[in-house]
């Protein structure tokens, strides 16, 4: 057991090799300071889901914090997937899907009849697994959020709202001189950049990542891991992936689902070195999953 | 006695087929795996080659036979007999010789025509063993070629797809030559119209009177062709057609694919579709019973004349008619949108209804717009609605409540009473038939083109 312990570290100190910039020093940093003493963003209470018949969701308990990331692996079908979806509230958009517990945001009931999904989702924003640029421009994707919501008045503020999430997604060097370019155009890496962009446009407090960089080569992975280290820095970002070394790398926390169930939720080193469930020993070490 | 020979033909294509078969197993003494081919296609091979060549060597033959029999008929009949007639007292001839050969007989025929009947009888059937003599020789020569080839290094499965795709080619072709062919025959005739009346007066012309006396003495208008009263008219109806059908199609996909829940859609997308079955005789009825007279009791109650055979009364059950066009179309084209779009889009925060007119509509419009103008050329081309519900009077009018008249309305009318073949009046309507044609073929072709591009976009 000490042993798997000490091969599963040797896998977290691999980061630089993989990684386009340098190690996360502030998270270094941060890993001294107990992650809780940044202020609560979203607590899911009790949340249990059915589609249709099936429970997919048992009783999860999750709190997510701001200014950092929050992973959550397992194996497939889990579930982690589908509790991503209820924090914006996606699943409302499925046929037969109803949910019970208490999911808040900054304290306040995100199911409570007098908030509109449609205006949660401009405060929770959320990226793909696949990049799904609309058909449109370059500038248009990104200008769709402030647009629906109203955002801007003036070509100019479009402009500066578009330059400002470009850079901050990291794309706008690559792309500034083709905005009138379709974003179906871009390279993969390239596209999903683009999708934070456009989630970002519109100054969410919350981002999910739904196995943001599971259709991307290892360099665009890097890319937008380097990123998210820079967007937790105003953000809550909650993250769902398959790769284990991926949540290791930038998560402060990390919560492992099995069959619909929260079955631990530490910090991200302790999962990795010091579970305390055996299931997900069993998982972060490659016996099952 | 023909369809016989066809089906002794395909009888003897099967049997050899089973020859084919037997020979090649025994090339090899039943040791199949040593073949190149399996059995199968060394018989399909035989079969090709007896059944083939002889079927189309029949086909051929009868589309031949008539005419050589009438040219060596003529050849044969006393000189002098056919000097002075015109083309069409010498097939008056030929028809009475046949008749005469047939046994018809209306009065005692001349001798000439009694000698000449009795030739043709000889002739014709002769005409017939010749054929089936020359059909059976090519069958059995073909099994001859086909059989000799068989060995175990034959390579019959290659020879047997290449026919079948020859075959398959044969038939594509059909379909091609028939278009050409009526490409042809409409433009030849448009061509004769055009020699009698200036190509400049009939599509710029404003007067649209093509009745012209065909006999002495009958009184009619002089005969103008100014077609542009004409092809307003279409046009008026169809934009009338299109203005109906555009809104409630597209408005109707939308419900389908984005709000109708999947046992509605799967009762009323049938149901819709449905309108397009409706023969277009039934839609002219409804045009003329129902519509334009309710059309006209409110036109009375609200003071505005309209009259009983108006546009808008064609221009509107027409615009019913198609609505499955556009809205099956565009549904598919609205349904074949990504859910990785719409997730995107409700992710960011926009409605419903902002996602559609802003993420789907424009992904799925090539599409819409191919379905558009499919149905814009469908009405354009549409005929039995504006026949019964329109008028017949080429009047040059932008309202849409007096009547007015179509193409196709125009085409029907100067084909059917009196029509004699070289009168400006009859090829008149191959003209337009003509324009008609390209500007439904125009349509279509850009239809297709758009829908195509758009069917890569996602891939």
């Amino acid at each position: 057991m000490v042993e798997r312990d000490y091969a599963m570290e040797a896998k977290v100190e691999e980061r630089p090799a993989i990684r386009v910039e340098a190690p996360a020093v502030p998270k270094k940093k941060e890993g001294d300071l107990p992650v809780e003493q940044n202020e609560l963003k979203m607590k899911a209470s009790d949340v249990n889901l059915w589609y249709g018949e099936k429970q997919a969701l048992f009783d999860v308990n999750l709190e997510m914090f701001d200014q950092s990331v929050t992973a959550l692996i397992g194996p497939s079908g889990c579930g982690k997937s589908t509790f991503l979806r209820c924090l914006d509230r996606m699943n409302d958009v499925i046929d037969g899907v109803r949910i019970t517990g208490d999911i808040r945001l900054d304290g306040e009931d995100i199911y409570a009849p007098r908030v509109d999904p449609v205006q949660l989702r401009a405060r929770v924003g959320m990226v793909f697994q696949k990049p799904n640029p609309f058909p449109k421009s370059i500038f248009e994707n990104v200008a769709y959020g402030p647009r629906i919501h109203g955002l801007c008045r003036s070509k100019a503020e479009f402009e500066e709202i578009v330059e400002r999430s470009l850079t901050r997604a990291g794309l706008w060097e690559e792309v500034k001189d083709r905005l009138q370019e379709p974003g179906t155009g871009l390279s993969g890496g390239q596209q999903q950049r683009l999708c934070i962009a456009r989630a970002i446009s519109v100054n969410p407090e919350v981002l999910l990542m739904d196995e943001p960089c599971s259709a991307l080569d290892p360099i665009a992975t890097a890319k937008i891991e380097t990123l998210m280290d820079d967007l937790k820095k105003n953000l809550c970002i909650v993250i769902v992936t398959h790769s284990m070394q991926q949540a290791a790398r930038v998560s402060q926390r990390t919560a492992f689902f099995h069959l619909g169930k929260l079955v631990e939720v530490d910090d991200t080193t302790t999962i990795f070195t010091n579970p305390t469930d055996q299931r997900t020993q069993d998982y972060v070490t490659g016996r099952f999953g | 006695m023909i369809g016989y020979i066809l089906v002794l033909l395909i009888v003897l294509a099967a049997v050899s087929y089973f020859f084919g078969r037997k020979r090649a197993v025994r090339a090899v003494e039943g040791r199949e795996y040593l073949l190149h081919s399996r059995p199968n296609y060394h018989g399909a091979f035989v079969a090709a080659w007896v059944g083939i060549p002889s079927v189309l060597l029949v086909l051929v033959w009868i589309l031949f036979q008539g005419s050589v029999i009438d040219n060596l008929l003529l050849w044969s009949l006393p000189p002098g007999t056919t000097d002075g007639l015109s083309v069409g007292q010498t097939s008056l001839l030929l028809s009475e010789i046949k008749s005469v050969a047939a046994g018809n007989l209306f009065s005692e025929p001349s001798l000439v025509v009694q000698e000449a009947a009795e030739r043709y009888q000889r002739w014709e059937a002769i005409a017939q063993w010749a054929m089936v003599g020359v059909a059976f020789s090519v069958a059995l020569l073909g099994l001859a070629i086909a059989s000799r080839r068989i060995s175990p290094d034959f390579r019959a499965r290659h020879g047997a797809e290449r026919i079948l795709s020859g075959l398959m080619i044969a038939c594509s072709l059909i379909a091609i030559l028939t278009t050409l062919g009526i490409v042809l025959s409409l433009l030849i005739e448009a061509l004769r119209f055009f020699d009698r009346v200036n190509p400049f007066e009939f599509f710029f012309g404003l007067n649209w009177e093509p009745q012209i006396p065909i006999r002495e003495g009958q009184v009619t208008a002089g005969g103008a062709f100014g077609a542009i009263p004409v092809f307003a008219g279409t046009l008026l109806i169809a934009l009338i057609a299109m203005a109906v059908a555009t809104p409630i199609g597209l408005y109707s996909a939308i419900y389908l694919t984005e709000y109708a829940h999947p046992k509605v859609r799967a009762v009323i997308k049938p149901v819709l579709e449905l309108l397009a079955g409706i023969p277009t005789v039934v839609y002219g009825f409804f045009a003329v019973l129902t519509v334009a007279p309710a059309m006209r009791q409110f036109g009375e109650m609200i003071g505005v004349p309209i009259a009983p055979n108006s546009a808008l009364a064609a221009g509107a059950v027409m615009g019913i008619m198609i609505i499955p066009f556009i809205s099956s179309l565009s549904d598919d084209a609205i349904a074949a949108v990504p859910r990785a779009m719409r997730d995107g889009s409700y992710a960011m925060g926009a409605t419903k209804g902002e996602t559609i007119t802003k993420v789907l509509l424009p992904a799925a419009l090539p599409g819409i717009m191919g379905g558009v103008l499919l149905a814009v050329s469908r009405a354009i081309g549409e005929t039995m609605i504006v026949v019964m519900a329109a008028g017949i009077i080429a009047t040059l009018t932008a309202t849409r409540l007096s009547p007015v008249t179509t193409v196709t309305v125009q085409i029907v009318t100067l084909l059917i009473g009196d029509t004699e073949f070289d009168n400006p009046k009859t090829l008149a309507a191959f003209a337009l038939g003509l324009v008609l044609f390209l500007v439904t073929l125009g349509l279509n072709i850009l239809a297709l083109h758009i829908v195509r591009k758009y069917r890569e976009q996602y891939e």
